[in-house]
């Protein structure tokens, strides 16, 4: 009995959670806000090394923060401007999980975005309740099977998947231009890259259009939570969410296990993929309405960086994705108030990746930030 | 030469690796320093061999004190250190790793091999160690490659050698000429530093024991005055039985029949070469052999990780020569791997986590595509409880634990269920003696519940303490079989098998 009971302490005391350590605070929460802030001192250093006087630069910094979230209006930039970045950053950050470095985000936004305009203005005479579904899932299904050609000779033949994807994503510029000028999909009458309108019922809704026509927040963004949801849902309540993160952190020990290391690896380059597509089709149907060439914009690009930032983690992916949007539409208000290029942000959005990416540097800069001591380790 | 190691601390962060530890080296002598893992050993000879700088105290080196702001320091004071893991250049000869950053130059800065050849030849004489200088360290073996280290050490002049556990990469009969060699350097005034956790070779070889425990110096002993379970009973901090009980040897029926089976390495050299072996329920049977004659391609293809070129594998009479890890697993097999960071434990996940890496499919732990992570928690906790898996909770990550505890949760984790066939390779390699014991006695409690078990380890000591039938295992082929049916086993014939002497 007495030892029946001695087993079940330890076993009490043993599912206790222990408090969250000082480092993961440091890690998590202290590292990305100085990256931040170092970003946009530097990022006024560098306007004053090309001869921006002072009070520009302070003009410019007031036009950033009032362009995405001094009105109702940025606000609604700022969302509309996150969405596609969260939601590719989301495929981006379950491949980190996974440890696949999916950079095709890019191309897969453009065949997702494709596939969703054909849907979108082929079919007439659909309801909306049919049409809009149909269109969207035609990006996420169009997305995931470009993302899963890369997925599938990476598991095939060991050929890394860097490499795939960027080929993939020259492969997907070449192939929207073209398709662009074919007669079922360019618009009648013109002759440049340019696809036919999506009709109606195929577009996301806009959501704040009573308040203000200009308003260009959709409904896009409840997928994007959804997804946001989906994703911590898979990645940690989930079978396959636990093999996705055994394999990134440990392959061999994964397929000790008894994992399908081959499988898993297109599953994950799919997933990612899917939720790219639905980012290009976010665009397309939600955005502009059409498909250009480039319409991706280097969303795909920017997707690499919020998933960074926001640390493969569902939630810091909403963090970052939010504040690149901010940084995006607050760089066009930028641009013109203070007639700062908006060059600028994407420098600003540099350093800050370069910043997190070297956290030591940030230790560094900002010694009280930290907890001092060396990293301690036994033996 | 005197070396005195003064009230030497160190510490990383909050954690004390060394406490106020006093030592004295000697001319002439061996010191066997003892501990086990995570004792503070190494540290403490990193310290010595001004790797690390000491928190407190101070080295004095024949009365006077000395401070050394690198490993350069400490060389040209006359401290040498022979590492577990060889630091040689494979494609280049012994002279020249000998004399690798301290080159004998001739005029206009030409290297000049033809001294470096002479001297090692004199080193070689003067100390009996028989190494060819022109002879390219890839094709020498393990033991040889160590006495390389030993010149390379001696080259630099060193009056002091610390040797940091350097009968792990050997046979036994490379362990015995490896003494010799340990003698003659005694003999010639060196003082010599032996850092082990095995018993039965500081008592072999050592003039004084020091045991170290938790960072501390917590007991001396005098080989022929103290005895293993007392040297033992100091390093663990408790009483410490060596015998394996079992009860007596009665198999079952064979639940595991290998016929002729051959496995290829990565570059498609034959490392298992039509191999034929069989384990029965209630038996455990011990693959002994010197590391890297196919014994881990041999593991790795029963467990389905590793294809397989030829032959069959039956299990419970079951054709399983191409069934994956999955299938093999819900077959009841279980399989200990030989690498426990690498392929045992995922070093980032939790202890809970790594707990179910191969059962979270398991209806006990998932519904459908949703884990239960309730049932998870509770069964981990239970189990680390049940196998004494000591960690602060189960919450806290695998990589944090000590190498006995991560390997305790691996046996954990393949024994907590209803398992047939337990696979095990090297199933306490680097582990303290307390952990050792802990998962001997699982491992045979697993063969009284009537599973087959197959051991592969190239500590002869456990085989020979674990196993009813042993086999030895030689480039790929079962060379020799000991007990039971076979010759009762001998250390010593084990050793010449091992050696691939044909016997």
């Amino acid at each position: 009995m007495s030892e029946q009971g001695e087993t079940a302490t330890l076993t009490a005391r043993l599912l206790e959670r222990a408090a969250p350590k000082r480092a993961d605070f440091e890690d998590l929460v202290i590292v990305p806000v100085f990256a931040v802030v170092v970003a946009l001192i530097l990022g006024g250093v560098a306007m004053l090394a090309t001869n921006v006087d002072l009070e520009t630069i302070g003009r410019s910094y007031v036009a950033l923060a009032y362009g995405s979230i001094g009105s109702i209006n940025a606000l609604s930039e700022t969302i509309t401007a996150a969405t596609p970045l969260i939601l590719a950053g989301l495929g981006v950050a379950l491949g980190f999980r996974a440890g696949l470095f999916n950079i095709g985000a890019e191309g897969q936004i453009l065949m997702g975005g494709m596939a969703a305009v054909v849907v979108g203005f082929s079919f007439t005479g659909l309801p909306m309740l049919v049409h809009l579904p149909l269109a969207l899932l035609a990006g996420i299904v169009a997305g995931a099977l470009y993302a899963a050609i890369a997925g599938w000779i990476r598991a095939a033949t060991g050929a890394h998947e860097v490499i795939l994807t960027i080929m993939l994503n020259m492969i997907s510029y070449r192939l929207v231009d073209y398709m662009l000028r074919m007669p079922a999909i360019q618009r009648p009458g013109r002759s440049d890259p340019i696809s036919s309108s999506v009709l109606p019922t195929a577009e996301l809704p806009r959501l704040l259009e009573w308040l203000g026509p200009n308003l260009r927040l959709h409904s896009g963004v409840f997928l994007m939570l959804a997804a946001v949801l989906f994703v911590y849902w898979l990645l940690f309540r989930s079978t396959i969410g636990f093999e996705f993160r055994a394999s990134g952190e440990s392959p061999e020990a994964a397929r000790f296990a008894g994992m399908r290391s081959g499988l898993i690896i297109v599953l994950v380059m799919a997933l990612g993929g899917a939720f790219a597509g639905l980012a290009g089709a976010n665009q397309v149907l939600g955005v502009l309405g059409r498909a250009s060439s480039g319409f991706s914009a280097g969303i795909g690009f920017d997707a690499l960086a919020v998933a960074l930032l926001g640390r493969s983690h569902p939630f810091g992916v909403v963090i970052a994705g939010l504040l690149f949007g901010a940084l995006e539409a607050g760089g066009r208000q930028m641009q013109v108030d203070a007639g700062v290029s908006i060059d600028l942000i994407g420098i600003i959005q540099s350093l800050i990746i370069l910043f997190i990416a070297a956290p030591l540097v940030v230790r560094a800069l900002f010694p009280w930030g930290f907890r001092k001591g060396a990293p301690a380790s036994k033996e | 030469m005197e070396i005195e190691l003064r009230g030497i601390t160190k510490r990383f962060g909050e954690v004390v690796a060394n406490s106020d530890v006093n030592l004295t080296i000697r001319a002439g002598e061996v010191l066997g320093l003892l501990g086990e893992n995570g004792a503070g050993k190494s540290t403490l000879m990193n310290v010595l061999s001004g790797l690390y700088r000491p928190d407190g105290g101070e080295i004095l080196i024949d009365g006077k004190p000395v401070q050394f702001r690198g490993p350069g320091d400490a060389i040209r004071a006359g401290i040498g250190m022979v590492h577990q893991h060889f630091m040689l250049v494979p494609v280049f000869t012994v002279a020249e790793n000998v004399v690798l950053g301290v080159e004998p130059t001739g005029p206009v800065d030409f290297l000049d091999l033809k001294k470096a050849r002479a001297q090692v030849r004199e080193i070689n004489e003067t100390y009996g160690l028989e190494v060819d200088p022109d002879e390219y360290i890839e094709n020498l073996p393990v033991g040889v490659q160590q006495r390389v280290e030993i010149i390379k050490v001696l080259f630099r002049s060193a009056n002091a050698i610390i040797f940091d556990e350097p009968t792990a990469v050997l046979t036994p009969q490379e362990v015995t000429e490896f003494f010799a060699i340990v003698k003659s350097l005694r003999s010639a005034g060196k003082a010599i530093v032996f850092i082990t956790h095995k018993l039965h070779e500081i008592l072999e070889v050592a003039d004084r024991i020091s045991v170290l425990r938790e960072g501390r110096i917590v007991g001396e002993g005098v080989p022929g005055k103290t005895t293993d379970l007392e040297l033992a009973e100091m390093m663990v901090g408790r009483p410490v039985s060596f015998k394996v009980d079992k009860t007596p040897f009665s198999p079952g029926p064979v639940l595991l029949d290998v016929q002729h089976l051959t496995v290829l390495r990565e570059n498609d050299a034959v490392a298992v070469n039509d191999l034929t072996l069989n384990v029965r329920a209630g038996e455990i049977v011990g693959i002994a052999g010197v590391q890297g004659n196919g014994q881990s391609e041999l593991v790795e293809a029963l467990a389905g990780v590793r294809r397989v070129a030829g032959g069959s594998v039956m299990f419970q009479g079951k054709d399983i020569t191409g069934a994956s890890a999955r299938d093999r697993h819900r077959l009841g097999m279980a399989h200990i791997p030989e690498d426990r960071q690498r392929t045992g434990i995922i070093a980032a996940f939790t202890v809970a986590e790594n707990m179910v890496l191969d059962t979270y499919y398991d209806s006990r732990f998932s519904r459908g595509l949703a884990m239960d992570w309730q049932a998870v928690n509770q069964n981990s906790a239970a189990a680390a409880a049940a196998f004494d898996v000591r960690t602060p909770s189960i919450f806290e990550k695998a990589g944090h634990l000590s190498g006995g505890n991560q390997q305790k949760l691996v046996v954990a984790r393949e024994l907590n269920r209803d398992t047939k066939l337990l696979i095990a390779s090297q199933p306490t390699r680097g582990l303290d003696v307390g952990s050792i014991e802990y998962i001997h006695k699982r491992i045979v409690d697993a063969r009284e519940e009537g599973d087959g078990i197959l051991i592969v380890s190239s500590e002869l000591d456990e085989i020979m303490s674990l196993c009813d039938r042993i086999l030895v295992m030689f480039k790929g082929r079962i060379v020799a079989e000991f007990g039971a049916a076979g010759r009762p086993a001998n250390k010593n014939d084990i050793g010449l098998a091992m050696a691939g002497v044909a016997a």
